[in-house]
């Protein structure tokens, strides 16, 4: 390939590749800085000084700051709504990601089969990812509502018992916040999943139903572990997006029926840009990312488990 | 699977059936529409300012990627090749940004952006955008030139060729692959974004499009049939680009479960 084009023999020696590897470390930097520069302006320096101010009792606006120490983190912790946005943002994560994941497995799988309509499918499954969450929020709160499609066409098939206030009942509005973002991501997972089965080559699977596995026994044994990879990636952008859901839950509720869908994204936006409660936020913010980074840190063991 | 895409189509179709209904139309929203209009569409557009918010929304993502693609694959490309400690350090740092949530900086960026007098403004927002998919858009390039083999780039390098040189015209055309598909993730998420140009664009006359139907929906209240060809209106260029390029999406991921 590439070493037919070994360049003739010129005046000066042609740079080895310990000094070729030189001129490269040396230029290293300024291939990194622009990025470096943005990534800090806008995630790290912010990043920082949004924990900091989790421990003062700054409003965001007055000239006065003072240092409270874990102040705001104790009073989270005796605030009823901050508890129910805490719960329901553990929720939320932890439903989403075990149901979008199977759900978005099984159609992978299937799509992934001989089916004519699979280019369609694929297509249909991937498109509410694209579409705006915003969008996607009306779209439902118009179907959810009262006199919505869902109770109209329960009622039509004949199971009117069913029907619900389902964004206006507190016990069945979180239920449906859950189901319209898992509607909305399954087709994350099903394209990663997707990903990962056509690296699976055929004949492997082939091999094995000669063998005389059948269709469940071929996922599991063979299928399953090699969707490894596609495993950890779903999992982990599933639970970090459902940790700091927002846009749903801000167009379909505001966080209501009296707090009852608040997420931890959505008490912090109230916090800090309605309620006058910057540092509240701030302090939400910082539990948020405790979360995340102990999620993270958990499948990060599992994984180096599965793979050690 | 059936029921499956029954349950993904039957939103589009209740999407399409109310945008298309005339206003005066009372009758259930599963009925098919007596008489289909374009009428909510050009009521929508205007009273919307769905234009602005439109171009607005375009100018944003298409700078936003312009900037991604140019700094997170220059970056990438001395992560993903040198074995130095300070290399891996620095991969690593920029990793971490995938796991910070965006809330945590959100409202020291919102006071930074005010003092530097960015509120208000594209730039403001492209810069957030730029910096915050940074993480996501150098893992997917890292990943995909790890599994790229160095002769092409060598062979440039013996040639006389400069790293900056050998990286724009050897290594990155041969990139096309994953730029697609950072091009298309990327404009999915930056064309879709709310929270940030709703923050740091309030209360000037820039909009972006997801403001500007969010903006909508608020003051045209319960009018579903405008509000639906509004969201119509929004989601068609995103979907038209998806469209073009969704061979890059799968292709993508393969590349980085790999990498």
């Amino acid at each position: 390939m590439a070493t037919s084009t070994d360049p003739a023999p010129t005046g000066a020696p042609a740079p080895g590749p310990r000094r070729r590897y030189r001129s490269y470390a040396q230029s290293v930097w300024w291939f990194v800085l622009p990025a470096a520069a943005l990534y800090a302006f806008a995630v790290i320096v912010p990043a920082v000084q949004g924990s900091l101010f989790a421990f003062t009792d700054w409003d965001g606006v007055s000239s006065v700051k003072h240092w409270v120490g874990l102040r705001q983190f104790r009073s989270i912790f005796d605030d009823t709504n901050s508890l129910t946005a805490i719960k329901n943002t553990l929720l939320i994560a932890v439903t989403v990601t075990v149901v979008q994941n199977a759900i978005g497995l099984l159609i992978a799988l299937g799509v992934n089969s001989q089916i004519k309509s699979r280019n369609f499918l694929r297509v249909l499954f991937f498109a509410p990812v694209v579409i705006t969450s915003i969008a996607v929020g009306f779209l439902w709160q118009n179907l959810l509502a009262p006199e919505g499609a869902l109770n109209q066409v329960l009622k039509n098939i004949g199971l009117g018992g069913m029907r619900q206030n389902w964004l206006g009942d507190p016990k069945v509005a979180i239920w449906a916040i859950i189901a319209v973002v898992i509607w909305q991501f399954v087709g994350y997972s099903m394209v990663i999943f997707l990903a990962g089965l056509q690296g699976i080559p055929d004949e492997v699977i082939e091999a094995a139903a000669i063998d005389g596995a059948g269709p469940v026994r071929r996922f599991w044994y063979i299928v399953r572990p090699m969707l490894a990879p596609a495993f950890t990636i779903n999992l982990m952008l599933s639970l970090i997006g459902g940790f700091k859901l927002f846009d749903q839950v801000f167009v379909m509720t505001q966080g209501g029926p009296g707090g009852a869908t608040d997420t931890i994204s959505t008490l912090i936006y109230k916090d800090a840009f309605q309620l006058g409660r910057f540092s509240n936020g701030a302090a939400l913010a910082v539990v948020l990312t405790l979360f995340v980074a102990a999620a993270s840190a958990f499948q990060y063991r599992m994984i180096s488990k599965n793979e050690g | 699977m059936i029921l499956t895409a029954l349950v993904f189509i039957f939103p589009v179709f209740l999407l399409l059936n109310i945008a298309f209904k005339a206003p005066g139309d009372q009758s259930s929203t599963l009925a098919l529409p007596k008489h289909p209009t374009f009428q909510n569409f050009v009521d929508a557009w205007h009273q919307g300012a769905l234009g602005g918010g439109l171009i607005n929304s375009v100018i944003v993502t298409i700078l936003t990627i312009v900037f991604l693609v140019v700094f997170a694959s220059s970056a990438a490309y001395p992560l993903s090749r040198l074995r130095s400690r300070w290399s891996t350090v620095s991969y690593f740092a920029f990793l971490a940004g995938l796991l910070l949530p965006m809330q945590l900086a959100l409202l020291p960026l919102y006071q930074t952006m005010r003092d530097v007098h960015l509120l208000g403004s594209l730039s403001g927002v492209i810069l957030a955008n730029v910096g915050q998919s940074m993480p996501f858009t150098i893992f997917l390039y890292a990943g995909f030139m790890r599994a790229l083999p160095h002769d092409f780039e060598e062979a440039a390098a013996l040639d006389g060729a400069s790293a900056f040189r050998a990286f724009w015209s050897v290594v990155f055309p041969l990139m096309r692959p994953i730029t697609g598909t950072v091009v298309i993730l990327n404009a999915v998420f930056t064309w879709n974004d709310f929270l940030q140009p709703l923050l740091y664009l309030s209360g000037s006359g820039n909009k972006t499009i997801t403001v500007a139907v969010y903006g909508f929906v608020g003051q045209y209240g319960a009018q579903w049939n405008l509000i639906f060809a509004g969201i119509i209106i929004s989601i068609v260029p995103i979907l038209t680009a998806y469209f073009v390029l969704q061979r890059y999406i799968v292709q993508g991921f393969a590349g980085g479960l790999k990498g």
